[in-house]
């Protein structure tokens, strides 16, 4: 027989146990902050220019597609140099770091990548006259990627 | 080699942006799972990519292991001049796939 506060307890219980594996080894907003100062160095951030794509809900945290498009005139004088895309819960803050020029024509890329929880992912577009310019955008994921081997 | 995909235009006009888009076949094992045996499994990731036309350098991609498993790169090049718009992967264990394919601008 069950009184209600065993029943509470085992309920709590049960709740802790199924949050205690996700509090492992993650990366965290402070070391996104790390990663991006990193890149950034003394240099400040800008919101705007950066268009950052992703579905707001994903079922499949394995595949999640991503574009990132900046508006520049990709010109030798004016042109985004790099993106880079980072992301607060995955294990590493670092998603990737693309080398771009004015050979490019347009500041577009588009992947694929893996998110381990519902996070912050943001890009930061770095441009040939040393501005940096972002956008973020908040991603709920129902299935993780890379949590345990699924094989 | 049957791994690897690239969808690029094989004719351009002068000055025209044409994208390209490349798809190749790897596991990009993070190194943060464990096993059915409960050990780590090693990481395996492609951590670079680049693109060139006629042999400089047009694009350079640094990846993480949260690049998703066969990875896809999709980007921007403006055309030229004819010739051959070479792909290159390298990552961990020593991986190395280079392909190439022609694109005529004119």
């Amino acid at each position: 027989m069950h009184s209600p506060p065993d029943r509470r307890a085992f309920l709590a219980g049960a709740a802790l146990l199924t949050v205690l594996p996700l509090a492992s080894a993650r990366a965290t907003p402070e070391s996104m902050a790390a990663a991006i100062k990193e890149v950034v160095g003394a240099g400040t951030i800008r919101e705007g220019k950066v268009k950052l794509d992703l579905p707001p809900l994903v079922e499949n945290g394995n595949v999640v597609p991503l574009t990132v498009s900046v508006e520049s005139p990709m010109t030798p004088a004016d042109h985004v140099k790099a993106i880079h895309v980072f992301n607060e819960k995955n294990p590493q803050p670092h998603v990737f770091s693309a080398r771009l020029g004015p050979q490019n024509g347009k500041a577009v890329i588009a992947t694929r990548i893996k998110l381990a929880d519902s996070q912050k992912i943001i890009a930061i577009a770095e441009t040939s006259t040393g501005q940096f310019f972002s956008a973020s955008a908040d991603v709920i994921v129902t299935l993780a990627a890379c949590i345990e081997d699924v094989t | 080699m049957t791994n690897v995909l690239i969808n690029a235009p094989k004719t351009a006009k002068p000055g025209e942006i044409v994208e390209i888009k490349a798809l190749i076949l790897h596991p990009m094992e993070t190194g943060f799972r464990p096993g059915t045996n409960g050990k780590i499994i090693p990481r395996n990731i492609i951590e670079r990519f680049v693109a060139t036309w006629n042999g400089a350098e047009i694009f350079r991609m640094e990846m993480s292991p949260a690049i998703a498993a066969n990875p896809f790169v999709s980007f921007f090049a403006v055309a030229t001049e004819s010739g051959t718009i070479g792909l290159r992967w390298t990552g961990d264990e020593g991986f190395l796939v280079e392909e190439q394919v022609a694109i005529a601008v004119g």
